[in-house]
C-alpha cells in the first residue's frame, strides 16, 4: 500500500526500523476488532459503512474503490497509482491542486493510497465541514479534469516517488523480483507504483479511460468514522454520492482468468548484491489463502500459526533462534491475508555478526520441519489466541483504525460480518486447524520464491 | 476579499464545539510531589501514560554512544524476579504495550493498558524503572541488535545525510551523535555502565508525565506515587550542553551510486519555551510544514514535478533549536531543486507570508487541532510534552487563540530575526548535477 504524500522523514532512525527494514513484504496489518459500525446502501449501489466514535466532535471520511493495481491493463503498471495522484488535479468547480488546499483551510487533513486490490481517499475533518468534503469527493468521482500538463508533472513526481521508495531502497527491489516470480502472470506481479519503462510510457488517455472505466458509485465505498451515526449520514449521502448516477463497470477479473492462475509449482531463490546493503537477510514469501479466497478456511489458523510461529519476542522463530540460540538479530514471520485473490505468508531472518547465512537458513528451515512434522502445541494455540484477542479494545482508540479495516475488508472481498466475528472466529481455531494450515501453505517450498540481501562481495 | 471573510467565518466553528466545555485537563500530583497532567476519558477501558525525562543520548559518556540506546531496549528485557522472557511474556499475554525510548536529549517512555490490567500494568513499569536486570543474554543480544541497525545506518542514504548533517552543525558538541551511537561505543557497554545509566537518567528531577483514558484523578495519584515516587530526587547528571551551531552556508556532497539524491538542508531554529514560538511555527507551516499548502510543495513538487517530498521543520532541541528542510530528487536535477529551496527560504526571509497565507494557516492549524485529541496515546504524549515545556494545564483551550492572535507584522518580525538563507547549510548524498560552483564535489566528505 503506497501513499500519495510523504510522510516526514526526520533525522536519525530508530531502533525499530531495523525490523521494518528486513521484512521484505508487507508485515500483516493490525486485524480488525469490533467496530459495531451501522450499514445501508445508496440506490445507485454504493455502500456506505458508518462507524460512531464520539470522543471528539471530528470525522475521518473514505472512499474506498474496487480497484488496484491488479486491475491495470497488461503493460500499464502503476495506472491505479498514478491515477490517484491525478484526482488532486481538479474538476469543473476545484482548480487543479485545489483540493487539498480547501481541505486544510477548512482544518482537515487529506490523502489517498492504492494497492493491489483498491484505491482509497480520505480526510480527516471537524464534524460540521463533513458535507463539504463529502461534496468535494463526490464531485471528483464524476468530473475529474486533467491537463497534458499536470499529467507530465504528476507523472514526473511519481517517477520521484518511485526513486525513493524504490530505487534507492535495496531491501524494494529485491521485493519486486520476488513479487515477479511468487506471481507468475497474475498481476500481483506488478509493483503498485509499476515497472519504471511501464509508468514512464502512461498517458493521459490511460489515465482518464482507467478512470471512466472503474470511477463510478456502484464501485465504490463510503466508511465514516467519528462523530456521526447512520441516521446523520444518510441524508447527507443521498444528496451527494446518491445523485451520481449508476454506471456499468466490469466484472472485477476472476480467478478463472488463465493470467490469474498461480505459474506452475517450483521453488526458486533470488540472490541480490547490493552496495548499500550492510546487514545480509533472508526472507521467504509462500502464497496463502486470504480471508476472501479461502477454499479450505484456512485464513484464521494462519493468523494464529503466525502469532505461533513470528508473534513479538514469543514467537518460535525469535525465541529459538535470536534468544536461545543467539544466531540471529531478527527472525520471525508475517501473515497478509487481505487481498481479493492470494494471501501471502512469510518468513525472515538475519544473522547476528559471525554466523554464516547457510546456518541461519537451515535452522529456519529445522524450525519449519519440526512444525510441519510435530504441529503445535495445544498450549501454544492457547497463548497465541489469548495475545491475539488480548488488545482488542486498542483498535477503537483510534479515529481511523476502524474505517481502514473495514474498507479494506470490503474492497479485498470480505465482508463486515466477516470483520465483526473475527474475535469469536479465532477464539475457536484448533491445534488441528493450525498444523494442517503450516503443512498446506510452509509444506509447499514449491510455492514460495526465498530471496537473499547481500552486500556487495569484496572485490 | 470575500474568500478571506469566508475563511475567517470557518475557523471559529470547528474549535467552538470542541472546547464548548473546557477541556478538563487535571493536575495530579502524589503525596512525594510526582505530578501528572491527565485528561479523564472513560469513552473505553485503556490508559495510556507518556513520560519524558531530559538526558538521553547527549549524556552518553563519549567512549560509550549508544549507551541511552541499548538502556532503553533492556528496560522491558528483565526486572525484578522475570527474567527476560517472563517479563515480556507478561505484557504480551496481556496486550501491555511498555516502550522506552532514547532520543537525541531525552529519555521517554509509555505505557498503553486496558482497566483490566491496570494494575499489573504499572507494576510492570516499577519494576523497569526500579529494578532492571540486564542479564548477559538480553544484553548481548539487543547490543547486536542496535550495532546492527548503526551498520545498516551507514549504508542508508536518508541516515548517512542526517548523520553528516549534524555532525556538521554540532561538531564537537554531544549533539552531534545521533542517538544510536557507535558500533564501538556500543561494545563496550557492560551491564555496570547500564546501572549507571538508571541511577543518572530514571530521577524524579524534569520528570513530565502526561495521562490520558478511564482513570480517576487518586486511582491516577496512588499509581503514580507507587511507580514514580521513590526515584531518586536527582542523579548527578551533568547538565545538558548548550551547543552553538556551526552554520556556514556550505553544501557537502557525499558521493554515493545511487539514482536519486536526498538532500537535507539546516539553519537555526529556536526552543519550543521561545516567546516567539507559535509565529515561527505558523511560518514554518507556510514555508514547508503544511504539505500541499506549503511553498516549498507548490514551488518544488506541484510546479516542477521535482520530488516527492520536500518539507521543512523546526527541530527543538532542549538547550538548542535547529530549522530543518529535506528533499529527495534525481541527481541531474537535485540542483534545481536546491536552488528552487533556497530562494523560497530567502523570499520569505524578506517578505513573511501574505495575509491570504496567515490566514489559511490559521484556519489549518486551529481546525486540525482536535485532530491530535483522537487516542488515548496521542494524548498522553501531548500532555507529557506540555508538562515538560512548562505549559499550563489550560494550553489545550488557550493554544489557538494565540494562533489566532498573531498578524503579518508578527511574522515578518520572525522571519527576520530567525531566517538566515545564507547560513542554510546542506548535505546532500547521491551524484548531484547542478550545485553551485561553491559546493565542491570533490571536498572531503564530513564523516
Amino acid at each position: 500500500m503506497i501513499k500519495r504524500r510523504f510522510g516526514f522523514r526526520g533525522p536519525g532512525s530508530r531502533l525499530g526500523a531495523l525490523i521494518v527494514l528486513v521484512v521484505l513484504g508487507l508485515p500483516a496489518l493490525a486485524r480488525a476488532q469490533v467496530f459495531n459500525p451501522e450499514t445501508f446502501t445508496l440506490p445507485n449501489g454504493m455502500e456506505v459503512v458508518v462507524i460512531p466514535n464520539h470522543r471528539v466532535p471530528v470525522v475521518h471520511h473514505m472512499v474506498w474503490y474496487k480497484i488496484g493495481a491488479a486491475d491495470e491493463p497488461a503493460g500499464k503498471s502503476g495506472l491505479a497509482h498514478l491515477l490517484e495522484h491525478l484526482m488532486f488535479k481538479g474538476t469543473p468547480t476545484i482548480p487543479p491542486g485545489e483540493f487539498s488546499k480547501i481541505v486544510a483551510r477548512n482544518g482537515g487533513q487529506d490523502n489517498a493510497f492504492t494497492s493491489s486490490d483498491f484505491t482509497a481517499y480520505f480526510q480527516s475533518i471537524a464534524k460540521d465541514r463533513l458535507p463539504m468534503v463529502m461534496e468535494m469527493e463526490a464531485d471528483r468521482m464524476a468530473n475529474l479534469r486533467l491537463s497534458e500538463e499536470d499529467f507530465q508533472t504528476e507523472r514526473q513526481v511519481v517517477r520521484e516517488e518511485r526513486r525513493s521508495r524504490t530505487d534507492n531502497e535495496p531491501g524494494e527491489l529485491l521485493s519486486e523480483r520476488i513479487g515477479q516470480a511468487l506471481w507468475g502472470t497474475h498481476p500481483y506481479k506488478n509493483p503498485i507504483i509499476g515497472w519504471e519503462p511501464e509508468l514512464m510510457a502512461l498517458t493521459r488517455a490511460d489515465a482518464l479511460a482507467f478512470y471512466d472505466r472503474y470511477y463510478a458509485p456502484n464501485n465504490a465505498i463510503l466508511v465514516v468514522a467519528g462523530d456521526i451515526t447512520a441516521a446523520e449520514l444518510k441524508p447527507l449521502a443521498e444528496r451527494t454520492y446518491g445523485a451520481l448516477p449508476r454506471r456499468d463497470t466490469p466484472q472485477r477479473a476472476s480467478l478463472r482468468d488463465p493470467l490469474r492462475a498461480l505459474p506452475p509449482p517450483a521453488e526458486t531463490v533470488i540472490t541480490m548484491h547490493h552496495a548499500q546493503v550492510a546487514q545480509p537477510s533472508f526472507s521467504r514469501r509462500y502464497v496463502a489463502p486470504s480471508a476472501a479466497f479461502d477454499p479450505q478456511g484456512m485464513a484464521d489458523a494462519l493468523e494464529v500459526l503466525d502469532e505461533i510461529l513470528g508473534g513479538g519476542s514469543s514467537g518460535r522463530l525469535y525465541k529459538h533462534l535470536v534468544i536461545e540460540r543467539g544466531m540471529a538479530v531478527s527472525a520471525g514471520s508475517w501473515y497478509r491475508g487481505e487481498a481479493l485473490d492470494w494471501g501471502s505468508f512469510g518468513l525472515y531472518a538475519s544473522p547476528r555478526d559471525g554466523v554464516a547465512m547457510a546456518d541461519l537458513v537451515a535452522a529456519v528451515d529445522a524450525e519449519v520441519a519440526s512444525l510441519l512434522d510435530q504441529g503445535v502445541k495445544a498450549d501454544e494455540v492457547d497463548d497465541a489466541k489469548r495475545r491475539l484477542t488480548a488488545g482488542l479494545v486498542y483498535a477503537r482508540d483510534s479515529l481511523s483504525e476502524g474505517a481502514r479495516a473495514l474498507g479494506e475488508a470490503l474492497t479485498t472481498g470480505s465482508s463486515v460480518a466477516q470483520v465483526e466475528s473475527w474475535p469469536e472466529r479465532i477464539k475457536a481455531v484448533t491445534p488441528e486447524q493450525v498444523s494442517a494450515a503450516a503443512r498446506a501453505v510452509l509444506g509447499r517450498r514449491d510455492r514460495s520464491v526465498t530471496g537473499f540481501l547481500l552486500p556487495e562481495p569484496r572485490s | 476579499m470575500k474568500r478571506l471573510l469566508f475563511a475567517l467565518v470557518l475557523l471559529v466553528a470547528p474549535w467552538g464545539a470542541f472546547s464548548a466545555q473546557a477541556t478538563p485537563v487535571q493536575t495530579v500530583t502524589t503525596p512525594s510531589g510526582v505530578t501528572a497532567y491527565l485528561l479523564a476519558d472513560p469513552t473505553l477501558p485503556i490508559v495510556s501514560l507518556s513520560f519524558i525525562l531530559p538526558g538521553g543520548a547527549v549524556s552518553d559518556p563519549a567512549d560509550r554512544r549508544g549507551l541511552a540506546t541499548l538502556a532503553s531496549g533492556l528496560l522491558d528485557e528483565g526486572a525484578g524476579p522475570y527474567d527476560s522472557q517472563a517479563f515480556r511474556a507478561r505484557l504480551e499475554d496481556q496486550a501491555i504495550e511498555l516502550r522506552f525510548d532514547a532520543g537525541r536529549d531525552s529519555f521517554s517512555g509509555s505505557l498503553k493498558t486496558t482497566t483490566a490490567t491496570l494494575e499489573d500494568a504499572f507494576a510492570l513499569l516499577r519494576l523497569a524503572l526500579h529494578e532492571p536486570r540486564f542479564d548477559a543474554e538480553p544484553v548481548d543480544r539487543i547490543r547486536a541488535q542496535v550495532m546492527t541497525a548503526v551498520r545498516m545506518g551507514e549504508a542508508d542514504p536518508q541516515t548517512l545525510a542526517s548523520k553528516a548533517l549534524f555532525a556538521a552543525v554540532f561538531a564537537d558538541s554531544p549533539y552531534a551523535f545521533d542517538e544510536q551511537g557507535s558500533e564501538e561505543g556500543l561494545r563496550a557497554i557492560t551491564a555496570d555502565d547500564l546501572r549507571g545509566f538508571v541511577r543518572r537518567q530514571l530521577v524524579r528531577q524534569g520528570l513530565a508525565i502526561g495521562v490520558a483514558g478511564d482513570i480517576t484523578p487518586e486511582h491516577l495519584s496512588a499509581l503514580l506515587e507507587r511507580t514514580f515516587g521513590d526515584l531518586p530526587a536527582t542523579g548527578d547528571q551533568p547538565p545538558l550542553p548548550v551547543p552553538t551551531p556551526r552554520l556556514a552556508g556550505t553544501t557537502t556532497v557525499i558521493d554515493r551510486d545511487i539514482p536519486q539524491s536526498i538532500a537535507l538542508l539546516a539553519q537555526g531554529g529556536l526552543k519550543r519555551e521561545d516567546a516567539d514560538w507559535q509565529a515561527a511555527y505558523v511560518l514554518n507551516y507556510i514555508l514547508g510544514g503544511g504539505g500541499f499548502n506549503s511553498r516549498l510543495m507548490n514551488e518544488v513538487r506541484e510546479k516542477r514535478g521535482l520530488a516527492y517530498s520536500v518539507y521543512s521543520t523546526l527541530y527543538p532541541f532542549r538547550t538548542v533549536g535547529l530549522w530543518l528542510a529535506g528533499t529527495a530528487t534525481q541527481n541531474a536535477r537535485l540542483g534545481e531543486s536546491l536552488a528552487v529551496m533556497r530562494a523560497e527560504w530567502a523570499r520569505m526571509a524578506e517578505s513573511g507570508p501574505t495575509d491570504q497565507e496567515l490566514a489559511d494557516a490559521k484556519t489549518y492549524l486551529t481546525g486540525a487541532w482536535p485532530l491530535r485529541f483522537t487516542s488515548t496515546e496521542a494524548v498522553a504524549a501531548i500532555l507529557a510534552s506540555m508538562r515538560m515545556t512548562d505549559l499550563p494545564a489550560d494550553y489545550i483551550d488557550r493554544r489557538n487563540a494565540e494562533i489566532l492572535a498573531l498578524t503579518t507584522d508578527d511574522l515578518r518580525r520572525v522571519a527576520k530575526r530567525l531566517m538566515t538563507p545564507d547560513q542554510l547549510t546542506a548535505v546532500v548524498v547521491g551524484r548531484p548535477e547542478g550545485l553551485p560552483p561553491a559546493a565542491d564535489p570533490t571536498a572531503p566528505a564530513v564523516r
